[in-house]
């Protein structure tokens, strides 16, 4: 018996499939809840732009997902997606990338963009550690954690990068986890949405060189973890810091109005061209 | 985009005339009369100048001009740029120009077409900031890692800054490749007459585009076409290794032989048709001595060798004006008959071991570091030395 096509290998670049992420891992979901989230926004893939870095989650949009995708140098996406977006604000931009990614090497262009407030949606694919790479620390790996470069366990505190987003300037911003799928879809849809730079941090899980060294082996074990710790935004508010420790703070940070970095581009622009327009005019 | 009628609106009221600007300034003119789009850069000295100009003027032309976090963004935001369709440049020093080495590799990779202007200062670090310098000739060639090729023009006036940035963003359009206006800081802070051409003169090379559903990264040209993001063909741009179709093959030792020997021969195959070199021999033909220049070092080396043949001597000279691809063709030939070439340069001797390569003759470097051009007396000096 034949099993029935799912609808959203419609947004997948179908001939590259089976995709080589690692079993358990969570990029996959990320994949599905962000196909479902273009579904629902009834997007056009082809006025899309999907930027990645290098890391695991880079090949969430790039090869996988069907639309233009631009595959960059490490750290950079958001830097690229800068000089897409500019020239084409009609296309929604999309980076997705990983947590050493935009946070550790790149985390220049990240606050400088959330600061400009560029309309780029950034899903950043945190799974506290440099995966793909064999698990080597992050700078969202937490305190205490044996990674290959930390063999004498980690003695740096981990980045908050939702915060950091959010004090950054950013419109929109919001953290979930792999085990929130349907809020996480909600979310993305209305990052997607929202003008100006929106922001979704996804603590997500890597089975195979994160969870190994902290003695989960399973994506499920990773799930119940996610469940347990994550507390939301408005009842973290009126927790006292200490007992925050160790929690994930999940739900919408940031949700304002802010001038928009393209739109204002072009604005300046425009005047400067009709500017010379009202010169000639009244010359002529 | 490109020459739309704010473009030319805003071109109507330059062309055919003359300004006295700087060389860096005269650069930022020829970008927006070469038709560039979009402009992101970052400070530097002494390149700034290009930066403040496209951000007074490229907007009054309807083009775009931003200023990033860094080098690395910079280099970046213009390759996203020109896979929108737009012609987009960066302009830089030293050390900006080491920073964006990481995202010229992805470009050459890539085959994104975009100019990158290096004014060249004293290095290494950042050395003396406000000096002038031709110490990144090498790292033009060689900075960012892998087997590649460039383009790259050294000009040697304030005209030329203006003139070659149409050469340079024709070059990138049909080869596909980033280009450098390879200028020093000498040249960029020269304040000279500038003459802005008609605008019916300008000539812009298209870019050659791909059919829908054809390859973008192979096929049977040494320059495929290109698609352009928003045109509906899913075009996957990737710095990894990829197969004529774009999708990554990191393993197949063919895919990556067949993608990296296109790319370094789509330049070397087309060299004669890329060089431009100048020379100016001695009227009897008898020279037993040449001099090699370019940049801003051509102008006092052309001096010396017209003091020398005033004196009675026979020099040749040749000025390098495409410095990548090498002219070893053209640098061989000028050679064929003299004993000795000298290359003045203001480095320790980057381009002279270049030439030593493709001469029988002995090539004698008269390097000069430290921030002060060479002088027509020292090279002068310098010819009747071995001359004498």
């Amino acid at each position: 018996m034949s099993q029935p096509r799912n609808q959203m290998m419609n947004y997948i670049r179908e001939e590259i499939m089976p995709h080589r992420f690692c079993p358990g891992c969570g990029c996959g979901t990320v994949l599905n809840v962000f196909t479902n989230a273009i579904d629902n926004l009834k997007l056009d893939p082809v006025k899309m732009v999907c930027v990645s870095g290098i890391g695991c989650s880079a090949w969430i949009p790039s090869p996988y997902f069907k639309s233009d995708t631009l595959h960059t140098t490490h750290g950079r996406p958001i830097a690229f997606a800068t000089g897409v977006k500019v020239m084409r604000p009609d296309l929604k931009v999309v980076v997705i990338a990983g947590d050493g990614d935009v946070s550790g090497i790149g985390g220049n262009h990240l606050i400088h963009a959330a600061r400009r407030n560029i309309d780029l949606s950034v899903f950043m694919v945190n799974n506290m550690i440099y995966g793909m790479t064999g698990g080597q620390v992050a700078p969202t790996t937490p305190t205490g954690v044996k990674t290959s470069t930390t063999p004498h366990l980690n003695i740096e505190p981990p980045f908050q990068v939702a915060e950091l987003v959010a004090a950054a300037g950013a419109s929109y911003v919001a953290r979930w986890t792999t085990y929130h799928v349907f809020r996480l879809i909600k979310a993305m849809e209305e990052a997607i949405t929202k003008q100006g730079f929106s922001f979704i941090e996804i603590v997500s899980q890597c089975p195979d060189n994160y969870g190994r060294r902290i003695g989960l082996r399973t994506g499920v074990e990773f799930l119940k973890m996610f469940k347990k710790q994550a507390i939301p935004i408005d009842k973290a508010r009126e927790l006292p810091e200490e007992k925050l420790e160790g929690r994930i703070i999940v739900g919408k940070l940031r949700d304002r109005e802010r001038p928009e970095y393209t739109s204002e581009l072009h604005r300046v622009t425009k005047e400067q061209v009709d500017k010379i327009k009202a010169e000639q005019e009244k010359i002529s | 985009m490109g020459f739309n009628e704010d473009r030319k609106r805003y071109l109507a009221g330059l062309e055919d005339k003359t300004y006295f600007m700087l060389g860096d300034e005269a650069c930022a003119y020829g970008a927006i009369f070469a038709g560039c789009d979009f402009f992101a850069g970052y400070p530097i000295t002494p390149a700034s100048e290009v930066a403040e100009r496209l951000a007074e003027e490229l907007p009054k032309a309807g083009g775009l001009c931003i200023q990033m976090e860094d080098e690395l963004a910079s280099m970046a935001a213009i390759v996203g740029a020109s896979w929108t369709g737009g012609r987009s440049m960066t302009a830089t020093s030293g050390p900006g120009f080491s920073l964006m080495q990481e995202n010229i590799g992805y470009a050459i990779m890539t085959e994104t077409p975009c100019v990158l202007v290096d004014v060249q200062r004293s290095g290494p670090s950042t050395g003396q900031a406000t000096k002038p310098a031709q110490g990144d000739m090498m790292q033009a060639r060689w900075g960012t890692h892998g087997d590649h090729n460039i383009i790259a023009l050294s000009p040697n006036s304030a005209q030329e800054c203006f003139d070659m940035m149409q050469e340079c963003f024709n070059l990138a359009d049909t080869y596909r490749t980033p280009v450098i206006l390879l200028m020093d800081g000498e040249i960029g802070h020269i304040r000279e007459s500038v003459t802005m051409p008609a605008l019916s003169s300008i000539k812009p090379a298209a870019r050659k585009m791909a059919k829908p559903g054809e390859d973008v990264f192979g096929g049977e040209e040494l320059v495929p076409g290109i698609t352009h993001y928003g045109m509906g063909q899913n075009v996957h741009v990737t710095g990894s290794t990829h197969k004529a179709n774009g999708m990554r093959d990191v393993t197949t030792p063919h895919v990556h032989e067949a993608l990296v020997k296109r790319i370094y021969n789509k330049i070397d195959d087309n060299r004669e048709k890329i060089i431009r070199v100048e020379k100016d021999i001695s009227q009897n033909g008898q020279s037993k001595i040449g001099v090699i220049a370019y940049g801003a070092t051509a102008r006092p080396s052309l001096g010396a060798v017209r003091a020398a043949r005033d004196d009675g001597k026979n020099i040749d000279f040749m000025r390098l004006i495409t410095i990548w691809p090498f002219a070893r063709k053209q640098v061989a030939e000028f050679a064929k008959n003299l004993d000795m070439i000298l290359v003045p340069e203001m480095n320790l001797g980057q381009i002279s071991r270049e030439i030593e390569r493709f001469v029988n003759c002995k090539v004698v470097s008269v390097p000069k570091i430290g921030g002060v051009p060479h002088t027509v007396e020292e090279i002068y000096d310098a010819i009747t030395e071995v001359a004498s």
